[in-house]
């Protein structure tokens, strides 16, 4: 399999008030083609601070980033910029829309820095903003959208270039169970269509919409696993509309770390 | 990324944020607007009084009575008078002073004008039949009085506009009777107005002989005496010449003053006012400036969020630099216009109560302060944040 995206020796390390914090430990990681990928790990266990790494916000301390072959390491700030418009989507746990500018602007920005005419860019905007079901939201401003509606404008956002992968941190994290799994279901339908995802969550039963996931602590990655029964958005989705909740999908959400029952409408999962 | 898509990122930018953009505007605004207000009032002042002075024409000479030397200048009230001019000394002046040089005793008083029944309190002005050569006067109607009027002391008089106007509703008086403090006088000339004058009541003024003043304030005294040299060149000659004739009888005391010195005097005097004046206004501009500064680093955390999220999906640092600079300079200069346009309309405005010029060089001086300062404060946090890794922006606090 050919990777998208290889991680070679990363280390990430923050001065503290003169203490060192390893935020990264030495990872190596390959994201192959068409995958899609968690990384999960405990809170502080640098799951962030890799996504940053690779999603090209930040710079690593010591080691490679290296996209569809392209070493990113001694690339300028103006490079990176344009590889992260071309290539990458980035997904904020906590959205980062531009406030009181419409849904269909923030949408438009990446467009708008990649060079794209404006009539070419409302249209594609609003495929996207449509893609995520928010095609009725369009002049709608960020402070006027639920969380799972402003995270759904984010996903818009990183798949409007038609980016090679997607990178979502947390997606889910701040969202209530039916949004999580309305998230979960574009981004898997995104995988679908070929854009390699990899996503970061610490919830297990999120993590299993992945094919494959990646286990960090303390900065390094310990272990990884192949997912054996991909859970199904798109089957949960029909569940949750029929309301006959599944056994096992509320079994899973009152054991997994939200504790928050599908139906319960303030469970912002965290 | 080209200009125009720049220029529009900037518009959206500024139009999502309009309490902020309006505010900064704001600052540049007073600032710009007071500047060149008061600047206005100051030389507008300054240009009125001395082109009145001017309007006298520049062979004049003043003598008072009294020692200005220590006291400050005319007005300073320094002076102590003791002895007052005669009309003998201006006899004297005349006599011995070159031929062809003009002087006019003068007596000044307030008096009571009243015809039928209506009243105007004006300031009278006593001269002899040369007075219209040094007095700064138009006749519209009517002429000045003339030797005999002036020898015989009749009861003649030329009125200003003001008067005029309050108590002939405008018309031709010229013919007319009316009473100066109860006596009766005749009208025999009328003077155009010279419009709203800090220099006083020139509008307000009647003009009569010197001798008939003398007898309506019951007094042999006389206020100054003003004379004109045949030439301006002669006048320097001329100042000495008048202080040795008037020496012998009032030593020191008194003081001659070309209409050079006085222009000079007034104009140090004015200039110090449009100073005060600029200052407060450097004072308005720097409160503006620091509104704006203000402004601008409260909303530097919004900003460098705004910033990382524009480069997080693409921006380079040009993209960002470009909006930043075309915003502050969008605001700058559309609050240093409408700046500009108060300024000028509130020194129009204010016209009617206080005469104002406007100086350009306070209109581009307080401009680009004001716009330097909104494009400083615009665009140099913004250039700090885009220098910052997208994350470290996305996570300024
Ligand atoms: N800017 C920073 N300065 C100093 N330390 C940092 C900084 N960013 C992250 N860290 C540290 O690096 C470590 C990893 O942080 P990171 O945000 O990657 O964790 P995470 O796995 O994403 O946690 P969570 O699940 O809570 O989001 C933490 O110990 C954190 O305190
Ligand atoms: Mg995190």
């Amino acid at each position: 399999m050919t990777s998208v995206l290889d991680v070679v020796g990363v280390v990430k390390t923050y001065e503290l008030e003169g203490l060192e914090v390893r935020a990264l430990d030495g990872v190596d990681m390959a994201v192959h083609e068409g995958e899609m990928l968690a990384i999960m790990g405990p809170s502080g266990s640098g799951k962030s601070t890799l996504m940053h790494i690779i999603g090209l916000l930040d710079r690593p301390t010591t080691g490679t980033v290296t996209i569809e072959d392209q070493d990113v390491s001694n690339m300028s700030a103006n490079e990176l910029a344009t590889v992260r418009n071309r290539r990458i989507g980035f997904v904020f746990q906590s959205f980062n829309l531009l406030a009181r500018t419409t849904a269909m602007a923030n949408v438009e920005l990446p467009l708008v820095y990649a060079g794209v005419a404006a009539s070419d860019r409302t249209k594609r905007a609003s495929e996207a903003l449509e893609r995520v079901g928010l095609g009725d939201r369009l002049k709608h401003m960020p402070n006027q959208l639920s969380g799972g509606q402003q995270q759904r404008v984010a996903i818009a956002r990183a798949l409007v270039t038609a980016p090679s992968i997607v990178l979502a941190d947390e997606p889910t994290g701040n969202l209530d169970s039916r949004s999580g799994v309305e998230v979960m279901d574009i981004l898997q339908g995104l995988n679908r269509e070929g854009i390699t995802v990899v996503l970061v969550t610490h919830d297990d039963r999120v993590a299993r919409h992945a094919q494959r996931i990646v286990h960090i602590r303390d900065g390094r990655i310990i272990s990884e696993e192949q997912v054996e029964k991909r859970v199904d958005a798109r089957a949960e989705l029909e569940a949750l509309r029929s309301g006959a909740v599944p056994e096992h999908v509320e079994n899973v959400w009152v054991n997994g770390n939200s504790g928050v029952r599908p139906d319960s409408d303030d469970g912002a999962a965290r | 990324m080209n200009f125009v898509e720049s220029f529009r990122i900037a518009l959206r930018a500024l139009n999502a944020n309009k309490v902020r953009s309006a505010l900064t505007m704001l600052g540049v605004i007073i600032g710009v607007a007071a500047v060149i207000l008061l600047v206005a009032i100051g030389s507008g002042v300054q240009r009125d009084i001395t082109g009145s002075i001017e309007g006298l024409g520049s062979n004049l000479l003043f003598a008072l009575p009294g020692d200005f030397s220590e006291g400050g200048g005319p007005g300073g009230g320094g002076a102590d008078i003791r002895k007052r001019f005669k009309m003998e000394d201006a006899e004297t002046l005349r006599r011995r002073l070159p031929a062809g040089t003009v002087v006019v005793p003068v007596i000044q008083g307030q008096a009571t004008l009243k015809y039928g029944n209506r009243t105007f309190r004006a300031s009278v002005t006593g001269g002899n039949d040369q007075g219209d050569q040094v007095f700064n006067s138009t006749y519209n109607t009517g002429r000045h009085y003339n030797r005999g009027e002036y020898v015989s002391g009749e009861r003649v008089l030329v009125l200003g506009d003001g008067p005029r106007q309050e108590l002939f509703g405008g018309q031709n008086a010229v013919g007319r009777e009316l009473t100066v403090n109860g006596q009766r006088f005749k009208v025999i000339g009328s003077i155009e107005a010279q419009g709203g004058s800090l220099t006083g009541d020139q509008d307000n003024a009647v003009y009569m002989p010197a001798t008939t003043a003398q007898r309506l304030f019951g007094t042999s005294d006389l206020s100054s005496i003003i004379l004109k040299a045949p030439e301006a060149e002669d006048v320097k000659a001329m100042k000495p010449q008048i202080e040795k004739i008037l020496r012998p009888r009032f030593g020191d005391e008194f003081t001659v003053f070309t209409q050079e010195e006085t222009l000079g005097l007034l104009t140090q005097i004015l200039g110090t006012l449009t100073v005060m004046l600029a200052g407060i206004a450097g004072i308005s501009l720097l409160v503006g400036g620091i509104g704006i500064m203000n402004i601008m680093l409260v909303s530097v955390s919004e900003r460098t969020r705004e910033i990382g999220i524009r480069k997080a999906v693409g921006a380079r640092t040009y993209d960002i630099m470009s909006q930043f600079v075309i915003e502050a300079v969008v605001l700058s200069v559309t609050g240093g216009l409408v700046g500009i346009a108060i300024g000028w309309l509130g020194a129009l405005a204010l016209q009617s109560v206080v005469p104002t010029e406007i100086t350009w060089w306070a209109v581009v001086i307080a401009f680009f302060f004001s716009a330097a300062v909104g494009v400083f404060f615009g665009v140099y946090p913004a250039w700090r944040a885009s220098r910052l890794d997208p994350i470290t922006a996305l996570r300024y606090e």
